[in-house]
């Protein structure tokens, strides 16, 4: 019922509770890897680059409690698109906890990131929190209205694999 | 006015919930057949769907004995687009960062470990 092919299979979204997002997902490589793929600007602009035709021509990291985090992406039609946040914990290779901002209307979110590695393989969990209600309402209004057409399968689906994880 | 979105989620918190909502995607069912894979009595059954009517995410029928229910879509859109927009985002990502894991651990095996004491 999940998914077809290995890799959405492995990708989760829940909503725990009203003002969290958790996202999981497993890598076959170990946990340092992972982590320095993550935190490393020389790495991200590899693979940041959420759906196609966006490039990331700023990746700024002060990889400390307080330093500040900047990216930047570009899209092949001109629209640039950008995110800045503050790191708030730093613990390689297993825990970051940073701000992150969209800018605008956009609400900071606390998101925090863990690693757990066993026989090679790493699992993330990123766990992203809504400071109130009242701001998880105004990023639906923001930006999430397109993604209105999720087809009844897929959210079928995410029901089903909730269901199992937590039963 | 109580905040719709807010009772969405509490009625989306309970794994129950979640599988009987889950259900109903492949069609309406009586609560008999909604009961039937869960080790629960009747009561209990009917107090989720209580939660879940009133979140307004399923409707039940008028018919006296059967009163099926069904799943009403529109109070999960907002849940489901929210969700969607990460998914949209890192799907894409993690992939990509699957393969670039696979570049990473290449490199290391031809070149050692970087930095490592």
């Amino acid at each position: 019922m999940v998914a077809k092919t290995k890799n959405s299979a492995a990708l989760t979204v829940t909503t725990p509770t009203d003002r969290e997002i958790v996202i999981t997902r497993a890598f076959d490589a170990p946990r340092r890897l992972v982590f320095e793929a993550y935190t490393n600007p020389e790495h991200l602009p590899h693979w940041m680059l959420g759906p196609q035709g966006w490039t990331m021509p700023v990746c700024e990291i002060d990889l400390r409690p307080g330093g500040a985090w900047h990216f930047g992406w570009r899209h092949s039609n001109g629209q640039q698109m950008e995110m800045r946040g503050v790191y708030r914990e730093v613990t390689p290779p297993e825990r970051l906890v940073s701000t992150e901002s969209w800018g605008g209307d956009w609400p900071e979110t606390v998101n925090t990131l863990t690693l757990a590695e066993e026989n090679g393989q790493t699992t993330i969990t990123c766990r992203i929190l809504y400071p109130s209600k009242e701001a998880r309402d105004a990023a639906l209004k923001t930006g999430m209205k397109e993604g209105m057409a999720l087809s009844f399968n897929r959210l079928a689906e995410r029901l089903g694999a909730m269901a199992q994880r937590q039963s | 006015m109580p905040d719709r979105l807010s009772s969405t989620f509490s009625a989306l918190a309970d794994p129950t919930r979640r599988a009987i909502l889950a259900r109903l995607t492949s069609g309406e069912a009586s609560v008999t057949e909604l009961a039937a894979p869960f080790e629960m009595s009747m009561p209990a059954i009917s107090r989720h769907l209580k939660v879940l009517e009133r979140a307004g995410l399923i409707a039940r029928g008028r018919e006296a004995q059967w009163r099926p229910c069904r799943l009403k879509a529109s109070p999960l859109k907002d849940v489901a687009s929210w969700v969607a927009h990460y998914r949209r985002f890192w799907e894409d990502n993690f992939e990509r960062l699957d393969r670039y894991l696979i570049e990473l651990k290449k490199k290391e095996k031809k070149y050692g470990r970087k930095n490592q004491k």
